[in-house]
């Protein structure tokens, strides 16, 4: 590690070219910090929007019809709006009707923090797409199969869970991919509401060291690498649950 | 046992472009415009201020809003029409022969279509330098122009996508047909696969127009004094009560549903006219 950061403070006296969060300890952890915020953003709106997708597909396909009109009406206010004006609408007008509560320092804090607002919104922004996916990928299961699992005894819920949704969930992925990804790359909204993710600490540390072509290039591969590493992982999902003879 | 499954439509149009697609109802509008007036008139039965003040103050405000969002509109027009250029060069490089301008082509869209749009504002506001000299012409970059090419970037990439896909698409017995009848390879392209892939390209371009829209509310992050950003003066200007939240941004909000819904709706009815 010394050697590196012997390096690019060297590259930094010699050329100019300033990566500061490679040789200096501040800049390095908070950008770290950054990039484990930005992690754990993703994680946990991926995982929120796949529980949404999952439980709104079921309750559209319910008898009652109120629930379904309010999923649909659900999706399509979350489809059509800015996903950076719904950010807004949850950490400044919800939160507004929420109690604040003391911290350790006796301070009065919102109940509810910026990083908890991002990720509920960003998990109903994308969970919105979600229930629209898995949709149409239970239109693709012929009525017969469904049909069959209600002969043999099973539930609404129960023919849900073990066949439409293993079934819709393989034809659905490669479209599933394209919508976490494209989750991945508006957690960067969640700067505008100050969680201090990878663009909100690289902001702070261009800011300081006056080095945005080097940070820029920074996020850019650091983006690159995210969104190549979760393709990846969604392909070798989607080639692990393949059942032959399924879908094209 | 062997299940054999078809796809149905609407994934094989999502496996074809990462952008999700906007779909805008009618009662879209009636509900923003429930919000804008009820709002204000729930405030007021909960001892806020009378009802007909927010709406005062959205009259009054109209022009500089309208005005804000005249440049939202300037700034998607110019986005489109620069990223259109840009990703139809792109997009041709996309299905050319040689490998080298295939595989730089490529590297060029996959970058520009999974960077965040919001870092790339970033990088066009910072990087790009206050005016540009160009021989004895000293030429101005405004923020909202920097946003333009910010904007215009992403849109390339997707366009390029765009282009690829429809080229694609038109089976490969027509290339065969006109290798056969002498056509060159790019008479093949110009003459007989674009003027039968344009029809299939307009659907996604003009979604991909309702979604650069919608994103140039991203420039406010980055200071550009656009409709979100004038949104937001109104509300300190007025006091920046809770009460005036809800029917401001709701305003806004209607503003963006009168001008995509259009959009939206032809998209759709050319879709069906496409697929019938």
């Amino acid at each position: 590690m010394g050697n590196i950061a012997a390096w690019f403070s060297h590259l930094n006296d010699t050329t100019g070219i300033n990566f500061t969060i490679f040789y200096d300890p501040f800049d390095g952890s908070r950008f770290l910090n950054g990039f484990w915020l930005t992690l754990e953003l993703s994680a946990i709106s991926i995982i929120g929007s796949l529980l949404v997708g999952i439980a709104g597909a079921f309750a559209q396909g319910a008898t009652f019809a109120p629930l379904r009109w309010m999923v649909a009406a659900y999706i399509q206010l979350f489809r059509n709006t800015p996903p950076l004006v719904q950010i807004f609408f949850f950490y400044f007008g919800v939160s507004a009707f929420l109690p604040s509560v003391k911290n350790s320092l006796g301070m009065s804090q919102p109940l509810v923090g910026g990083l908890a607002w991002a990720c509920i919104s960003l998990s109903l922004f994308a969970g919105a797409f979600n229930i629209e996916i898995f949709r149409s990928g239970m239109e693709a299961i012929p009525a017969a199969t469904i049909e069959a699992a209600e002969s043999l005894g099973f539930t609404r819920a129960k023919t849900y869970i073990h066949v439409v949704l293993p079934l819709a969930l393989r034809v659905c992925l490669p479209a599933l991919t394209n919508n976490l990804v494209n989750l991945v790359k508006t957690t960067t909204l969640a700067y505008a509401v100050a969680v201090p993710e990878l663009l909100y600490v690289s902001n702070q540390i261009w800011s300081d060291s006056d080095n945005v072509p080097e940070m820029m290039l920074v996020l850019f591969i650091i983006y690159m690498v995210l969104v190549g590493f979760l393709v990846f992982a969604m392909h070798r999902w989607e080639r692990w649950l393949r059942v032959p003879g399924l879908g094209t | 046992m062997r299940v054999f499954l078809e796809l149905p439509p609407t994934l094989h149009r999502a496996s074809t472009g990462s952008l999700p697609a906007l779909r805008l109802a009618p009662w879209h509008g009636a509900a923003i415009l429930l919000i804008i007036l009820a709002t204000p008139l729930y405030g007021y039965a909960a001892g806020g201020p009378a009802p007909s003040s927010a709406l005062a103050v959205l009259v009054r405000w109209t022009p500089l809003l309208l005005r804000g969002f005249g440049l939202n509109i300037l700034i998607s027009f110019m986005s489109m029409a620069i990223g259109t250029l840009l990703g139809a060069g792109l997009g041709i490089a996309l299905i050319s022969e040689r490998i080298a301008l295939r595989a730089t082509a490529w590297s060029i869209t996959q970058f520009f279509r999974n960077a965040p749009w919001l870092i790339l504002l970033f990088f066009m506001m910072y990087l790009l330098p206050y005016s540009l000299h160009l021989g004895g012409l000293t030429l101005a970059l405004p923020d909202w122009l920097k946003a333009v090419i910010g904007l215009a970037l992403p849109v390339m990439a997707n366009i390029a996508e765009i282009l690829r896909g429809a080229v694609q698409s038109i089976p490969p017995s027509q290339w065969e047909a006109a290798e056969s009848l002498g056509f060159t390879r790019s008479q093949q392209l110009w003459l007989i696969i674009i003027p039968q892939g344009f029809r299939r390209m307009i659907p996604p371009w003009m979604n991909l127009y309702a979604i650069l829209t919608t994103s140039t509310t991203l420039a406010s992050i980055v200071g550009v004094n656009e409709v979100v950003t004038l949104a937001g003066q109104v509300l300190g200007a007025e006091g920046g009560g809770p009460d005036l939240l809800a029917p401001l941004y709701g305003y806004v909000l209607l503003l963006f549903f009168i001008y995509t819904y259009p959009i939206s709706w032809a998209t759709r009815w050319l879709e069906r006219r496409n697929a019938s």
